[in-house]
């Protein structure tokens, strides 16, 4: 027991630190990455309460996918985070408002949550029967089979809906296709013109001048 | 949970048509452009063979499978036969139309297809959590499809209206069902049918739960008060979806009701009775007065659409007493008539001369004397004149109120069925009396004209020969 708590201190102040760094890195990106810290170790938390499904999900959800999307909204907007951090002040009384409440809410819930143990409980696990992914896989492939698969039917209707009413190819549009600037060739660009010479003196017998058009 | 080959069999129809749905995403993407047809005659093809399952595979009696989830019975049997058949119908109609919207696109087949998926598994909802999910996937594909039309200012207007009041709706039916499972416990229709014969109207939750309920089906079916989308949707929309908007999802809603109202809160029958009288009097008021003030077309057909939902819940306030054979006729034969009317429309509608206001109609039966015909059959059909099928829709669901003792309801109805008379005519002056100012062609295909014509003439014909679609209302409800 001692060592899962050692283990659940760990995580837990490294939870606490990170989420802490989450609001004060001064450079966005390095708040996401404290997120996606704070992320995993959360995780781990749930795998000490024995909920191992909870613990794949975030990991899986919010860290695979989640904060990279975060990551690649960060990198394609320009924030200035000197606006973002000037109303500070005006906000702190409302935000401390909030923040009380929330702990004694949370405070009221452990007081009167009994004395059930906070690590290694086996609520989570459903007895001593089956991980609750298992647990949970039953349900959802047996008894909600059906709403499950529509549930995934209505998804992929949000999926085609998106590309259907987002992507189309207009004509009138100048923009670039690199595929086709690697792919041309020297005759679709580079045109050889006849020209006469003007005038007699300066002309030896040679033929064509080359006149070339631009080169992309 | 058993899952052998019964339960394979009853949800067949809808196996084919959500994997082809999913098959031809895939095969479309491997198609040219000029090479869209074959999405096309496969979407149409699902659809039929569908259809022909469901009509097959029909139950001999009541079963719930798959945990409860999916009830297979006689009446969602019928109403999925008609989901079908009507979207193949708007499919066929809508090749031209949507050609010339550069809407022929593989994108639409899929969404039609699931759009279909949803509304099948509405039809046998045996949970509420399957009820939700067939009316989301329905509503949200449809969604879609109107905003497919991208650059049109009307359509974006009004695939946004339908979208926010259409998730307004959503929002407040989830809300009434999460009560009804609050108070009764269960997610099973059947069960929660069993506590509200127990509690009824002792029970808060469940009455709050079933109001709830009550105003978010009147949302989606476009009763008066909850009808301000219907007609700005079906204007905006690009014609060939407003085929299936005006149809097959009322049909969808209806199915919806039958399940929720009927299936579930039934015991509570005497409760939302009168609710739905006070609906169907206010539908029958202002869609049949509103309508006569319009222009448009399809704006008009809209007030009409919502005119009807009042003779329908004229036949479903009456319905506890009288039997749910009215009801289910007389939505059955407006699937038929809004889809063919919507249909020619839709057919008419095109880029030199579009059918926008009835004044387009002028002349059309010098023009085009067939096509004035089966318009003029659809008008008398929608404004109820013998020997129509709408006249006998109205006659049993008028008949479907005496019998309940709601003789006023009846003969209000009859009243507004006068009334709306009147801009059913106007189109037919129009057509028939008025001189041709511009020429107006069809531009449906061959195909399309012969199935609108089918259409057209199945409601002339089941109003002279009533038989065969009162039998099969009859053997819908049969186990109601």
């Amino acid at each position: 027991m001692a060592v899962t708590q050692a283990i659940f201190y760990l995580f837990a102040t490294v939870l606490v630190v990170a989420a802490l760094m989450v609001i004060t890195a001064r450079n966005p990106v390095h708040s996401v990455l404290f997120l996606v810290l704070s992320f995993v170790n959360g995780a781990g938390l749930f795998l000490l309460a024995g909920a191992e499904f909870l613990a794949f999900t975030l990991i899986l959800v919010y860290v695979g996918a989640v904060m990279v999307l975060f990551l690649f909204v960060l990198m394609m907007l320009d924030i200035n985070l000197q606006r973002m951090r000037e109303g500070f002040l005006n906000y702190l009384p409302l935000g401390a408002v909030i923040a009380f409440v929330l702990v004694v809410e949370m405070g009221a819930m452990l007081a009167a949550g009994g004395s059930g143990a906070v690590v290694g409980g086996d609520g989570a696990l459903g007895g001593t029967e089956a991980g609750n992914t298992t647990l949970l896989g039953r349900v959802l492939y047996d008894t909600y089979l059906l709403p499950f698969e529509v549930a995934a039917l209505v998804l992929l209707v949000a999926l085609v809906a998106a590309i259907a009413l987002t992507l189309r190819h207009r004509p009138d549009v100048k923009k670039q296709d690199p595929g086709q600037q690697v792919r041309v060739r020297r005759e679709d660009r580079v045109r050889l013109v006849d020209m006469p010479t003007e005038g007699a003196p300066y002309a030896p017998d040679t033929g064509a001048t080359g006149s070339k058009g631009g080169e992309g | 949970m058993t899952f052998g080959t019964p339960e394979m069999l009853a949800v067949l129809p809808e196996l084919v048509v959500m994997g082809m749905a999913l098959g031809l995403l895939v095969l479309d993407l491997y198609l040219r452009p000029d090479q869209r047809g074959i999405t096309f005659a496969l979407a149409v093809a699902t659809l039929a063979v569908a259809a022909v399952l469901a009509a097959v595979l029909v139950p001999g009696e009541a079963r719930t499978l798959l945990n409860g989830q999916f009830l297979h019975d006689r009446l969602g049997a019928v109403l999925k036969v008609f989901l079908l058949g009507g979207t193949a119908l708007a499919l066929i109609y809508g090749r031209r139309p949507l050609q010339r919207l550069a809407m022929y696109r593989g994108e639409l087949f899929i969404l039609m297809l699931l759009a279909s998926a949803g509304m099948m598994l509405m039809a046998s909802a045996g949970t509420l959590l399957m009820a939700y999910l067939g009316l989301e996937l329905m509503s949200l594909s449809l969604y879609t499809m109107i905003a497919m039309d991208r650059d049109s200012i009307p359509a974006t207007e009004g695939a946004v209206k339908y979208f926010l009041l259409g998730s307004l709706a959503s929002g407040i039916l989830l809300y009434g069902l999460s009560l009804v499972f609050g108070a009764s416990g269960s997610l099973a229709l059947d069960e929660i049918a069993a506590h509200a014969a127990r509690a009824g109207v002792s029970d808060p939750l469940l009455v709050l739960g079933g109001v709830f309920v009550a105003i978010g089906l009147a949302f989606k079916l476009g009763a008066v008060p909850f009808h301000m989308w219907i007609p700005d949707v079906y204007h905006g929309s690009p014609s060939p979806v407003t085929v299936v908007l005006a149809s097959t999802s009322k049909l969808a809603a209806f199915a919806l009701l039958m399940r929720l109202l009927v299936g579930g809160l039934g015991p509570m029958a005497e409760q939302w009775q009168v609710i739905a009288g006070a609906l169907a009097v206010l539908s029958l008021v202002v869609g049949n007065v509103v309508a006569i003030a319009q222009t448009a077309i399809k704006r008009m057909l809209a007030y009409s659409a919502i005119a009807h939902v009042g003779f329908l819940l004229i036949g479903l306030a009456s319905a506890p007493t009288s039997g749910y054979m009215a009801p289910v006729l007389y939505m059955l034969l407006y699937t038929l008539m809004g889809a063919a009317a919507f249909g020619i429309v839709s057919m008419l509608d095109r880029d030199e001369a579009p059918a926008r206001t009835i004044d387009d109609f002028a002349g059309l039966s010098r023009t085009h004397p067939w096509t004035a015909f089966l318009m003029l059959i659809l008008m008398f059909a929608l404004a109820g004149v013998p020997p129509t099928g709408g006249f006998m829709a109205k006659l049993y669901v008028f008949q479907a109120a005496v019998e309940a003792d709601l003789v006023w309801l009846a003969v209000f109805g009859v009243l507004m069925a006068v009334i709306g008379a009147f801009y059913y005519l106007r189109v037919v002056k129009a057509m028939y009396f008025d001189p041709p100012e511009r020429t107006l062609g069809p531009v449906g295909d061959r195909v399309a004209q012969g199935a609108v014509s089918v259409n057209a003439l199945a409601v002339l014909g089941l109003g002279i020969l009533p038989g065969p679609l009162v039998e099969l209302s009859l053997f819908a409800v049969a186990g109601i």
